[in-house]
């Protein structure tokens, strides 16, 4: 059997060379993608959910935590002006890494988007854009698998009703939505540690699943929150020793 | 005037030789100089004047008029005072530039109404043409213009006409630009002229080899090259290249100029290419070093200059952290080559992932002055407020004005019942009237 669907992958694959897998680190995300982890040299699309779709705020966040875990310089494409850097910095991507194009149209951004691909020096590029065609997008994830470079591309547009566009086929390897939750509770007044609802909306060779996580943190890792019911790990060692 | 003549009229007057010489290598060198700064098209006009082509070269300078005052600006800053005029066509420009004392910028088919008024003088005839022509009652260009040409040339012969057309653009003018002395400088002609994207861009690859060899032998890179197509109906197109460190590599270098193999209009055909390094810096080969256990930093230098000549080199950059708790100064742009500073913003405050700019104003329901709002209206939707983390108080750089002196901003997290978080202030800080306006803004998204 395993003989078997390694021979699968390689027809699949079609003489493409896999470029390594980056994982989450979370074994509830890792197990649901193929290869155990976000596939490097391939096109990853990235949404925000509610009002997220206008603001990409969560969506920028969550690209910027899984580039904060590569290495090297990342090219971040920007349609508006409004990416506040010290929030980047506060999920893991420190400003030296970080170079920003701007552009004036989405052609623009797409082509940016797709040198920035293609050259193979790059850890990584984001490109936030609204429309993302079929035929750019195969050229996008074609880039991206010559160089080994991830791609990011941060779906946000202008209006809620341009949202829908989200639903249209791409050549994107996977495809998220990430929205806004309450935070984690406080046993005192104020805001906890935000949490998110990240979809995996589409895999190739895998299946949809959503997760409830907390944020980046100061490393650009999610974790998944600890169910009051089985009390996080570290509690419970604790306790253990403190009986003993 | 006899120079005698001339101080038996003023007191005290101070003579020099001419030197005609002298001027005309200072006049070329100022040319250099406006070749780097402006365009790559340069002529010197002698005894007193040069011509710039500013075929796609203002945009970079934000439009003519803009261009025409830093120009200004600038020579006046090396002690030379200039009249300057843009126009459609050389011979407009000249004459406006020698007659009108201020500054003009001329829009394409306004000639003639600029041009009518201006005295004959202005035509670069020769003088004896000039004294002629006013002696037979012309005074101004318009009236040239109007008056039938056969009897004119008839007396004057065929330069009349020709300044004239010059003038208004009817024909188009020779155009020769300065190379400048001891810049790395190629050129090929071609027996039949060519016109196909391909076939120009396979001789920009043989150009720039050349170059490169020739670049090698002076161990310099190139920092800026300017292409020039000769057109055969003797236009020129100019298209200019710029690096963020010096490069002698031919692929790279074949590259950033093919990609602006577009905006190059062959026309009925480019007779003659030449490839210029027109601003060169030293480059010597390194030894690349390889140390055990240090990551290997790849270089990306060739990715910012196709891109930087993209988009323009303003709209590429890093982001540096500036020592300011106002949130809007809390950063500055660097170029995206400059060394790393390892710096970064203090940890531990929470700020948005998208800022808003400028902050926007909100309808909010609070209790003063240090409780965060238990309600706002923002963008026509009222959000109920479920949890929310503050306040963190940032006061005005008094030493940045006077106005900020006492400014106060109470920076609230707040989180609405959906889930989303955002960042407001309140201008002042609740009591005192004379920290801020007391009004509510919203100014970030968090994640």
């Amino acid at each position: 059997m395993d003989k078997l669907r390694e021979q699968i992958r390689r027809i699949e694959a079609g003489g493409r060379v896999s470029c390594g897998f980056l994982p989450f680190g979370v074994p509830e995300i890792d197990d649901r993608l193929p290869g155990g982890g976000l596939a490097l040299g391939a096109l990853h699309e990235v949404a925000g959910g509610a009002n997220g779709a206008l603001d990409g705020a969560a969506a920028a966040l969550f690209a910027a935590g899984i580039l904060a875990r590569t290495h090297g310089q990342i090219l971040w494409c920007l349609s508006r002006r409004d990416l506040f850097a010290p929030a980047m910095a506060l999920a893991g991507l420190h400003p030296d890494r970080v170079i920003y194009a701007e552009g004036g149209s989405e052609k623009v951004i797409l082509a940016c988007f797709e040198e920035g691909l293609r050259h193979g020096g790059l850890a990584g590029v984001v490109a936030e854009v609204a429309k993302l065609p079929m035929t750019p997008s195969r050229r996008l994830q074609l880039a991206a698998e010559s160089t080994g470079t991830i791609g990011i591309a941060i779906r946000r547009w202008r209006r809620q009703t341009e949202a829908a566009d989200f639903g249209q086929p791409t050549a994107s390897t996977t495809r998220w939505r990430v929205t806004a939750l309450p935070s984690s509770p406080l046993p005192v007044p104020g805001v906890g540690r935000p949490r998110w609802l990240v979809e995996l909306i589409r895999a190739r060779a895998g299946e949809c699943a959503d997760f409830e996580v907390e944020a980046c943190d100061e490393e650009g890792r999610v974790a998944i929150p600890a169910k009051l019911v089985h009390r996080p790990a570290e509690a419970v060692d604790g306790r253990e020793r403190a009986i003993a | 005037m006899p120079a005698t003549k001339a101080q038996a009229l003023i007191a005290g007057l101070v003579m020099h030789e001419a030197d005609p010489e002298a001027d005309s290598d200072a006049l070329e060198k100022l040319a250099v100089w406006m070749q780097r700064h402006y365009s790559p098209l340069v002529s010197v006009h002698n005894p007193d004047g040069m011509i710039l082509d500013l075929t796609g070269v203002a945009h970079l300078f934000g439009g003519e008029a803009a261009m025409l005052k830093e120009m200004v600006r600038k020579l006046v800053a090396v002690g030379c005072g200039a009249r300057i005029a843009i126009a459609p066509t050389y011979g407009a420009a000249y004459a406006l530039s020698h007659c009108v004392a201020s500054p003009t910028f001329v829009l394409e088919g306004k000639v003639s109404e600029a041009l009518d008024l201006l005295p004959v003088t202005a035509l670069r005839l020769p003088v004896e043409m000039v004294a002629g022509l006013k002696k037979m009652g012309f005074e101004r260009i318009g009236e040239l213009n109007t008056t039938p040409r056969a009897p004119l040339a008839l007396r004057f012969g065929p330069p009349v006409g020709l300044r004239l057309d010059q003038a208004y653009g009817r024909v188009s003018e020779p155009f020769d630009p300065i190379i400048p002395p001891e810049t790395p400088h190629v050129r090929r002609n071609f027996a039949e002229p060519i016109g196909a994207a391909e076939t120009i861009a396979r001789y920009v690859g043989v150009l720039v080899e050349q170059l490169a060899a020739t670049l090698e032998v002076k161990g310099l890179g190139a920092r800026k090259l300017d292409l020039v197509c000769f057109r055969v109906d003797n236009h020129i197109q100019a298209v200019r290249a710029g690096t963020s460190r010096a490069v002698r590599d031919v692929k790279r270098l074949t590259k950033l100029l093919t990609d602006k193999i577009e905006t190059i209009d062959p026309g009925f055909g480019i007779e003659t290419m030449t490839l210029t390094a027109l601003i060169t810096e030293p480059l010597v080969y390194r030894a690349s070093t390889s140390v055990l256990g240090e990551a290997e930093v790849k270089d990306v230098s060739g990715l910012i200059d196709t891109l930087s000549n993209r988009i323009g080199e303003s709209q590429l950059y890093r982001l540096a952290p500036v020592e300011s708790d106002i949130p809007e100064r809390a950063i500055r742009r660097i170029t995206p080559l400059s060394p790393a500073t390892g710096a970064s913003w203090p940890p531990h405050w929470p700020r948005p992932s998208r800022l808003l700019d400028p902050p926007e104003h909100i309808e909010t329901v609070a209790l003063l002055p240090d409780h965060p709002p238990a309600a706002f209206t923002w963008r026509g939707l009222r959000r109920r407020v479920a949890r929310a983390d503050g306040p963190e108080r940032v006061f005005g750089e008094w030493w940045k004005s006077d106005a900020e002196r006492n400014a106060v901003r109470d920076y609230f997290q707040v989180e609405d019942d959906a889930g989303e978080r955002y960042w407001l202030f309140r201008a002042g800080d609740g009591e005192d009237h004379k920290t801020g306006s007391q009004r509510w803004f919203m100014h970030g998204v968090f994640a």
